[in-house]
């Protein structure tokens, strides 16, 4: 399956992870090489077949509504990088959701 | 003393019990060869100098409360965790504790190590090869005796296939029966914390102590937990119990034909054969099985993993931990692309649910099979250690070296790698598979083959 | 060419359980310092794992079943990927193929008493985000809130009026007060609507070919101010010939109009897939447990007030607006019995008095109605005599009675009971009133 650059371009942003110009061609190449591969999937025949997502063959796993200790805000915010009063901060996000 | 650290854990665990040394020498001891062969060698990441305890060794990518956990990674190079991962917790309880963090391929994507964003870790048995990956560090640093034992992770042979290439133990859990809490998480279906162990009963223990539910990670089985025939490995009496098998009489072992064809090389079939007529020996009836969806277990094992990841990674976005998503390196931020283009719009079905649907007939086939025998036996690692810098530059062929191991992970099921000989001075791993949540055979097994050859007598000369 | 409005509300309601829905950190987040309540699951740290919340799930299922939602027996969770700085993991674990429930439909009225059915598509669990503050070219982030449980409850594009959807926001706010799952405050967020807007030609049967959204309004008449704006907007557009498109609003209020947030083209690609790390769920335990601990609903209790207690249907809405004012009631009701009370007599007390009941207790509200009692004007023959007295002084009230304006009544019973110092029983007189006037 090849990637255009373009497609390596749209993949980059909804991963958000930021590409050189050189990177998207690089990707573009080693991306298409390994899809190609995968492509070999095409080959079986899985009608009728069950997707397994997981294996693990619990259900209905849940706990009791009950509270358990947490993380001071120091414990919580001891790993940012840039944070005011009390609240995490990043720079100017303008979109609302 | 300076065999104090060739001890393994259960010597380690009896000698501490008869007073032979002291824990504070035994530490000193472990830290002391840290301290000479660490830098040559590059396992630790990070030491800890403590004197308390049973030493262990923890592959970066779990976390440590109060510990730098890097997962392999500079986008986590300032990362230190607020919380312990259940299974080091558990530890804790049992008298072991942290004596430092291993290196390994960074957020465990990786077959050899040098995916580490910290250099790569080297094969203690010839320095200019790779030890495996991703759990580099974990088998490194057990094959030279740098802790009594390690904690790696195995999502499709990372603990496997370093444990063949260095020789020494290593035991992929089936899958829920180690919580993953506090493992940073790279395939959530996948995923297993195992431990790299100088023998088998060693690793008997180890998975006894860090086995079982925690309220936290949804998937482990509740009744997991007890593993009969845990009176081979009690610590009553103190003293090394003897196997409770000695011969392997009754046991079938199946041998699949599609791990015996092309692409496995020829000197480490000869090892990985004669370790299987040592068996015959030991009782076993041999039964030739197929497993014949294995030849898409790589592809199907890739896809569902890079799309379990790039949704993994997503979190990490520098805010409230780590540094900016270019801090990825080259093959995280490969697999992230691949992952995302897997699940995104007009591509789900005909790659993530495809690959889903082959995962079912992978699982199928092992069903079947273990209609037949009680274990799968086979090679780990189609070579022995290859020198560092050879498959890097191409991604598919580091890929395609996971192929007899990647299988058992799709399935679930759990898996040994034993020391079963070596070719040009390198080690070779037996693969022992078991049953869903039968670890206990594969232990059994893997213990009285190991007990009838030498091979885990032997280290490298460093 | 006339057009009419094709519109759709998604409702998020936040429970109020003791924790969140992933994690145990305690839920009661509001008010409090930021990034007190959070662990490393609901900061989504490396390493951590979701792990379900039951009553949560059971919250839902209840929701589901006073919406008469089918539940399903087998439900999974699915991840929602996207990046927002509110959203710690980067997706929001979410449910897409399997909800809880589904194909379920609700009684809506209005005040002329006109009933609407609308049709619910599902209504599923997900975790909430957490809290973003703008501070100059800065966002500050609070996720005390980030994985408390939310149900979002989706419409099929059932409504064809502003008030069909202020009346069933409402309705459904009562519901989960009476269901004790959330305090549906809109003010405090607990409670959210988002509208989907389009607009077809009259006779149109096909849904056209795109929606606006309406997002982030955070009241009943801010959303009904939005929607009647973009029926507006799109159907002068449609009538400019102009085409319109899918797109996101939200709505200024100082400028009184919608706004484009995001089109098409930037719209999500949210790469749904199951969630590995949360095992599917088998329901039926659950949903036998919800039906068992489901409250009498608001307009059951109504229905059973009128049957049980005679009084109007009027009076019975305003006692069961609120279920510890319906409790109140009851309970005063069985005082009274004993005390030759009648419950329309209560009714009325309550409902022309504005008790407020938190204020007293049914025991005094009983005691309080004996003593006004005592010179209550009963019986027949006076008031008839008051009535028909009334009804010779006010000519003009007749007339416009006559004419339809039925709610004149009111004004006879003013001057009667205003001539016999409030004692008149006004539902008697009432009657008697009636009566006389349709001679």
């Amino acid at each position: 399956m090849k990637l255009s650059e373009t497609q390596v371009k749209h993949v980059a942003k909804l991963a958000n992870l930021p590409l050189t110009e050189e990177e998207t061609k690089e990707y573009s190449d080693q991306l298409s090489k390994i899809l190609d591969y995968i492509d070999q999937l095409n080959k079986v025949d899985t009608t009728g077949v069950a997707s397994t997502y997981n294996v693990s063959e619990v259900v209905s796993v849940m706990a009791e509504d009950v509270p358990k200790d947490c993380l001071t805000q120091e414990g919580a915010l001891q790993n940012a990088s840039l944070k005011k009063n009390g609240f995490f901060a990043t720079k100017g996000v303008f979109e609302n959701e | 003393m300076s065999d104090l650290t060739s001890l393994s854990l259960l010597q380690t665990i009896d000698a501490l019990k008869e007073n032979k040394f002291s824990e504070s020498e035994l530490n000193e001891a472990y830290l002391k060869r840290i301290q000479s062969l660490n830098p040559k060698l590059n396992a630790f990441l990070e030491v800890v100098n403590q004197t308390k305890g049973i030493p262990s060794g923890i592959k970066d990518i779990i976390c440590t409360q109060g510990i730098k956990t890097t997962a392999g990674s500079k986008i986590l190079s300032n990362f230190i965790p607020p919380y312990d991962a259940t299974v080091i917790k558990k530890l804790k309880s049992q008298n072991v504790n942290i004596i430092g963090k291993l290196n390994n391929d960074e957020f465990a994507m990786g077959s050899s190590g040098e995916n580490s964003a910290y250099g790569p870790t080297k094969n203690p048995w010839n320095l200019t090869k790779v030890p495996g990956g991703s759990s580099s560090g974990s088998a490194a640093a057990v094959a030279a005796d740098l802790c009594v034992f390690s904690l790696g992770t195995d999502t499709g042979g990372s603990i496997r296939q370093p444990a063949s290439l260095t020789g020494v133990v290593g035991l992929k859990p089936s899958y829920g029966r180690v919580s993953r809490y506090g493992s940073i998480a790279m395939a959530s279906s996948l995923d297993q914390i195992g431990p790299f162990t100088k023998t088998v009963a060693d690793a008997r223990l180890v998975l006894e102590w860090i086995s079982g539910p925690d309220g936290y990670d949804s998937n482990v089985v509740e009744i997991a937990s007890p593993l009969r025939g845990l009176a081979m490995t009690s610590l009553r009496g103190g003293r090394l119990r003897r196997p409770t098998r000695q011969s392997l009489k009754g046991i079938k072992i199946g041998v699949p034909k599609e791990y015996f064809g092309e692409g496995l090389d020829k000197n480490v079939e000869k090892v990985v054969r004669n370790a299987i007529d040592q068996m015959v020996k030991l009782g076993v009836e041999v039964v030739e099985i197929s497993l014949p969806h294995t030849q898409y277990a790589v592809e199907v094992y890739y896809t569902m993993m890079f799309s379990e990841v790039s949704s993994n990674l997503a979190r990490f976005d520098g805010i409230r931990f780590g540094n900016s998503r270019d801090h990825f390196g080259d093959e995280t931020k490969r697999r992230i692309m691949l992952g995302t283009f897997a699940l995104s719009s007009g591509y789900y079905e005909a790659y993530f649910t495809k690959a889903a649907k082959v995962r079912t007939l992978i699982k199928q086939d092992f069903e079947k099979a273990f209609q037949k025998c009680d274990v799968i036996v086979g090679p780990v690692s189609p070579t022995v250690a290859w020198n560092l810098g050879e498959k890097i530059s191409d991604p598919l062929m580091m890929y395609l070296s996971d192929v007899y191991t990647i299988p058992a992970s799709l399935a679930g099921i759990p898996g040994l790698s034993v020391p079963c000989g070596f070719v040009d001075g390198l080690p070779v791993g037996l693969q022992i598979l078991g049953k869903y949540m039968d670890e206990e055979t594969i232990l059994n097994v893997g213990e009285v083959y190991e007990k009838s050859t030498d091979w885990y007598k032997e280290k490298p000369k460093l | 060419m006339k057009y009419e409005p094709v519109m759709g509300l998604e409702i998020h309601v936040e429970l109020n359980t003791k924790t969140k829905m992933f994690c145990r950190c305690s839920a009661d987040y509001f008010g409090k310092e930021p990034n007190t309540h959070t662990c490393p699951v609901c900061l989504g740290l490396p390493g951590a794992l979701p792990y379900i919340n039951e009553q949560a799930i059971e919250n839902c299922i209840k929701i589901g079943l006073a919406l008469n939602c089918s539940v399903n027996k087998v439900s999974y969770f699915e991840r929602k990927n996207y990046f927002y700085p509110d959203l710690p993991k980067g997706y929001q674990i979410s449910q897409l193929v399997l909800p809880i429930a589904i194909n379920g439909w609700i009684e809506v009225e209005n005040e002329k008493g006109e009933v609407k059915i609308v049709r619910i598509n599902r209504a599923h669990q997900e975790e909430d985000t957490g809290k973003l503050m703008h501070s100059g070219n800065e966002t500050l982030i609070d996720y005390n809130r980030s994985d408390v449980p939310l149900v979002e409850i989706v419409t099929e594009p059932d409504f064809t009026d502003t008030a069909q959807i202020k009346d069933y926001a409402k309705k459904l706010q009562q519901i989960f007060r009476y269901l004790g799952v959330s305090n549906a405050d809109m003010e405090h967020g607990d409670m959210r609507l988002e509208a989907n807007i389009s607009v077809r030609p009259v006779g149109q049967k096909e849904l056209p070919n795109y929606r606006v959204e309406l997002k982030n309004i955070n009241s009943f008449r801010f959303m009904a101010q939005a929607v009647e704006y973009e029926i507006k907007r799109q159907t002068e557009s449609l009538e400019k010939g102009e085409k319109l498109v899918q797109e996101t609003r939200g709505w200024d209020e100082d400028k009184r109009q919608t706004y484009v947030q995001r089109t098409k083209e930037e719209a999500h690609d949210y790469r749904y897939f199951p969630e590995p790390d949360l095992p599917e769920m088998r329901l039926q335990n659950l949903e036998l447990k919800a039906k068992q601990e489901t409250p009498e609903l608001p307009h059951e209790k109504m229905k059973r007030f009128v049957q049980q207690y005679q009084i109007s249907k009027a009076n019975a809405s305003i006692l069961t607006e609120n279920k510890n004012l319906a409790n109140f009631f009851e309970d005063a009701v069985t005082i009274g019995k004993d005390k030759d009370v009648t419950e329309s007599q209560v009714a009325n007390y309550i409902v022309n008095q504005k008790v407020d009941f938190q204020k007293t207790t049914p025991l005094a509200l009983i005691e309080v109605i004996l003593s006004k009692k005592l010179g209550i004007i009963e019986d027949e023959e006076t008031l008839t005599k008051l009535a028909k007295e009334t009804i010779e002084e006010s000519p003009q009230f007749v007339l416009a009675y006559k004419a339809g304006k039925t709610t004149i009544l009111q004004a006879f019973i003013g001057n009667v009971m205003r001539k016999t110092g409030g004692k008149a029983d006004t539902s008697k007189l009432r009657q008697i009133l009636e009566k006389l006037l349709s001679e």
